[in-house]
């Protein structure tokens, strides 16, 4: 059952050019210049029931864009999206009662209260049945372990014990669309762990669709099996995370071990030499020479020991943000259709 | 408190749609209708927010009570500077008197006019509004089912709630001392005029510098429009001087201005300065001020809402 329904969507900005100095200020109060920023240029997108799905893109790509238009935080230049039946910027009560969006640290909680306090006024924002809410904030709480920070006040708690009563919060209500805006920035790796399987674990239990945006490809591996990568505001990617290496790593990486300790100085006719550290040495080979390179190698030199990897998922994705086209073909060519 | 605010208050933390859908200008149609068992959801939701706002006002209460009692000091040196003017006065021109209004006058009127800002007037909540825009914190308002005028209606009587339970002691005192400056206690009529008066300018005052804040949807800096609207607050809400006292066409226009309802309307009730018809017309009017502060609140959020960009990430 498709959960959200995205066709054309666009969202455009008119942002003031402010140039440098004095004499650009002064004239600006007379007279300013502006520049459309067209953060989503029409977007089309499916997802279905239970599905988790990572938004990728650098920054300013569109991703939290798409988000907040997902979530009736702002209204679209043009285009239509539907989100469990609803249209999101209506913002209607019954559509604000099922999903959730955690963006970062912009918190839901009362600073100089106690976690518990704001789960209490939620309660009620939410019409939670006050047995339901208890178990599922004692559920929650204690899956994120935190159960005992519950009278603590939110100004007290560390960033990652934030983060886990920001999730709890936006969870209490259980959502069945949630939107995830980088849930684990700034946290350190035992929280994004922990964080991680959270959301795992939930997700895999209650069977809710997510999406997420988030820059740590661990989060990304570790949770989604499917990938929407947006860039300059289009999505240029949909399909499988192993598949972005499939699709647009254009090279392997072949590391070698010599084993008369000195890589000849010839191995840089086989390939880029990515590192040299004899006697192992690492070559940046194009995808299609990887039979032909090797074979050529393992004929002439001396090798111990052999491995042909994809290159690092971070560098392909990288790749991917400067070069949207891809090395082989039009990047929109995703693995499903957008 | 008004029909209007009452119906307000109603939608609380339920308005339906607070945006384009929204079915009626108050935020919507009421979700499950006016059921005993409906009524009792939304109380409870008014309570909640009411309790959590109270105690996160008393968290702070070193820096509350402070500030609360250091208000009452300005009294002090507003009794001396008017005693002084009008002793100067008197020397030079021999009247005991400025535009019917005596030294004794002069003092319980500037003392009901701290009584009456003590409703009316809203620290922080036009800049709080528009710096919630500014930094983006306004979106959980767009996404939880609350409405935001509404939630912070209930924050701010939560704020006042609390300043008149330490103000009270003081507030008492400060007025059994100056006893003497009052002519005694108005006949029921008017002292019901008084608080009507009252709670209708803690409702202009708050929906007044709301719609002011909201402006934020616009223009993302409004402190300066902020300084000036205080600026003419504190003069032509009568907080400075009573109002009537301008004359010709300044007063005129300064008595069309809805600012004198949060100050010098009240006071002048209390001190019987407006009676019969004008009193009946000047509450009317202040109910009219209200009903259209609520509407242009809600109207400017509606709207904002609209070109919001959502920033601040």
């Amino acid at each position: 059952m498709t959960v959200i329904e995205i066709d054309g969507l666009a969202k455009s900005y008119r942002v003031y050019q402010k140039k440098e100095g004095i004499w650009p200020s002064i004239k600006g109060l007379f007279h300013r210049e502006y520049r459309t920023v067209e953060a989503v240029r029409g977007i089309d997108l499916r997802v279905d029931r239970g599905e988790f799905v990572a938004f990728l893109g650098p920054n300013g790509a569109g991703k939290t864009t798409t988000l907040k238009l997902l979530s009736g935080v702002i209204t679209p230049t043009s285009g239509t999206a539907r989100v469990l039946g609803h249209v999101p910027w209506q913002r209607e009560n019954a559509y604000r009662r099922r999903f959730a969006l955690v963006m970062g640290q912009k918190n839901q909680l009362w600073w100089d209260l106690p976690a518990n306090e704001s789960f209490r006024l939620h309660q009620q924002i939410y019409r939670i049945e006050r047995r339901q809410f208890e178990r599922t904030r004692d559920e929650l709480t204690s899956m994120l372990g935190v159960r005992e920070l519950l009278s603590q006040p939110v100004r007290e708690l560390s960033l990652g014990e934030r983060m886990k009563m920001e999730l709890i919060a936006a969870l209490l209500h259980s959502p069945e669309v949630l939107f995830l805006d980088e849930p684990t920035i700034g946290l350190d790796v035992v929280a994004q762990y922990n964080v991680q399987n959270f959301l795992r674990h939930y997700q895999q239990t209650r069977q809710i669709t997510i999406l997420l945006t988030s820059h740590y490809m661990k989060d990304v591996a570790a949770l989604c099996r499917r990938v929407v990568v947006i860039s300059l505001g289009r999505i240029i990617y949909d399909g499988s995370l192993s598949g972005i290496i499939d699709r647009f790593g254009g090279h392997k990486v072949i590391s070698l071990q010599m084993s008369n300790g000195q890589p000849p100085d010839v191995m840089a006719r086989y390939g880029q030499v990515l590192a040299a550290e004899p006697p192992r040495i690492k070559l940046r080979v194009e995808r299609s020479m990887v039979p032909q390179v090797l074979s050529a190698i393992l004929a002439h030199c001396a090798v111990e020991d052999v491995s042909v990897e994809d290159p690092p998922l971070e560098q392909v994705i990288a790749e991917m943000f400067t070069h949207p086209n891809g090395p082989g073909g039009h990047a929109d060519e995703g693995e499903r259709p957008a | 408190m008004s029909r209007a605010s009452r119906k307000l208050s109603a939608e609380v933390a339920d308005s339906p749609e607070s945006g384009e859908s929204s079915k009626s200008l108050w935020g919507g149609h009421l979700e499950g209708g006016w059921s005993w068992q409906a009524f009792r959801s939304r109380a409870a939701i008014w309570w909640t927010i009411l309790r959590i706002s109270i105690e996160e006002r008393l968290v702070y209460r070193g820096d509350f009570a402070l500030g609360t009692l250091m208000r009452f000091l300005p009294i002090v040196t507003q009794i001396f500077l008017w005693g002084a003017v009008f002793s100067a006065i008197e020397a030079t021109a021999g009247s005991s008197q400025v535009a019917g209004y005596s030294y004794r006058d002069f003092i319980a009127y500037y003392l009901l006019t701290m009584l009456s800002r003590a409703f009316s007037s809203m620290p922080g909540l036009a800049s709080g509004i528009a710096r919630s825009i500014r930094d983006g914190t306004v979106k959980k308002y767009l996404i939880q089912p609350v409405d935001m005028l509404g939630f912070l209606l209930l924050y701010r009587v939560a704020h006042k709630l609390v300043y008149y339970l330490v103000a009270a002691g003081p507030f008492a005192l400060v007025f059994y001392l100056c006893r003497g400056f009052f002519p005694g206690w108005p006949d029921p009529l008017t002292l019901a005029a008084f608080v009507a008066s009252l709670g209708m300018a803690f409702l202009l005052g708050f929906f007044l510098e709301a719609t002011l804040g909201m402006i934020g949807f616009w223009f993302l800096e409004v402190s300066s429009l902020l300084f000036v609207y205080m600026l003419f607050s504190y003069f032509f809400s009568g907080h400075m001087f009573p109002i009537d006292m301008l004359p010709g066409i300044l007063g005129t226009i300064v008595h069309a201005l809805p600012l004198q309802y949060l100050a010098y309307f009240p006071s002048a009730v209390f001190l019987g300065k407006v009676t019969g018809p004008a009193l009946a017309w000047g509450l009317a009017t202040q109910l009219g001020w209200v009903v259209f502060f609520i509407v242009a609140s809600r109207r400017t959020f509606h709207l904002g809402v609209r070109r919001y960009s959502g920033f601040g990430g």
